[in-house]
């Protein structure tokens, strides 16, 4: 798995690629962990263009993910999921709690 | 519980979490020669990964046991079989629901018999204290005039 970082003001951007299983939650789970803590960010955004592959696991960590950020008064969005993932974000109930966006501009202009 | 299929594979893999990737690609694999549709293919692998995943984390907990794959071939149905010889599930009921986690510390979003069930056609699963578990999931797949577009249905989606 490949995670990229990058900081748009106060958005913390996480490029992932790869397979988000079991076996690479706890990969994400870390650089997450080592990023929001390091930077004075607010909202997350999760661009998925490169996951490949997503499950149950990888809701899990998301739902972690968002526990942490809206504690802290932020919002999380997912962008660029593909057609496999954006059905399993929507089973799942993840849409609940998370926006989803095709493109990570837009995204960026729903936490503006 | 196997069916004379004569179509068929069986596979055992130890319960190691570096498996579950291996495991739903040798299943979309096999899966393939039903000439699937791309989505067709990210459910069974979605599916898979569950019950996979299932294994390596609750029927073994810190241990590493064997879990047996088994999938066949009916006419356009893709039956997969997934066995371990772990602690079995106490309350199947009370698992299947959405959310409920015997993990949540481990970030579990409960969700694994929910989409097994959202993704395949059925979901039979047989367990017992100290006996194991098998899961047991049927994929009808599409057949192919009726899929409506040649490019997906030519490619079957076996990307990994």
């Amino acid at each position: 798995m490949q995670i990229k970082v990058k900081q748009v003001k106060n958005n913390l951007i996480i490029e992932l690629s790869g397979e988000l299983d079991h076996h690479h939650a706890a990969e994400f789970r870390e650089k997450f962990d080592a990023e929001w803590n390091s930077k004075a960010v607010r909202n997350l955004i999760l661009n998925f263009a490169g996951i490949t592959f997503m499950d149950s696991s990888g809701v899990g960590v998301i739902i972690g993910r968002y526990k942490q950020v809206d504690r802290e008064g932020g919002k999380v969005a997912i962008s660029n999921p593909t057609p496999g993932v954006k059905k399993l974000i929507e089973i799942s109930g993840l849409t609940r709690i998370v926006s989803v966006f095709s493109t990570e501009e837009e995204a960026l202009q729903s936490l503006e | 519980m196997e069916s004379g299929s004569k179509d068929y594979m069986r596979l055992e893999i130890p319960s190691l979490s570096r498996n579950e990737s291996f495991a739903r690609a040798v299943i979309a694999a096999f899966a393939a020669r039903l000439d699937p549709t791309l989505e067709e293919i990210s459910d069974i692998k979605t599916a898979v990964s569950e019950a996979v995943t299932n294994a390596v984390i609750h029927a073994y907990e810190n241990e590493i046991g064997p879990i047996i794959f088994y999938a066949c071939i009916e006419n356009s149905d893709l039956i997969v079989e997934i066995t371990d010889q772990g602690q079995g599930i106490p309350d199947l009921e009370k698992v299947k629901q959405p959310f409920y986690t015997s993990k949540p510390e481990m970030e579990r979003s409960g969700m694994g018999f929910t989409i097994m069930e959202s993704f395949m056609d059925e979901l039979t699963v047989i367990t017992g204290q100290e006996e194991g578990t098998t899961v047991r999931m049927v994929k009808k797949i599409s057949a192919k005039s009726s899929k409506g577009d040649a490019i997906n249905g030519g490619q079957n989606g076996v990307s990994d």
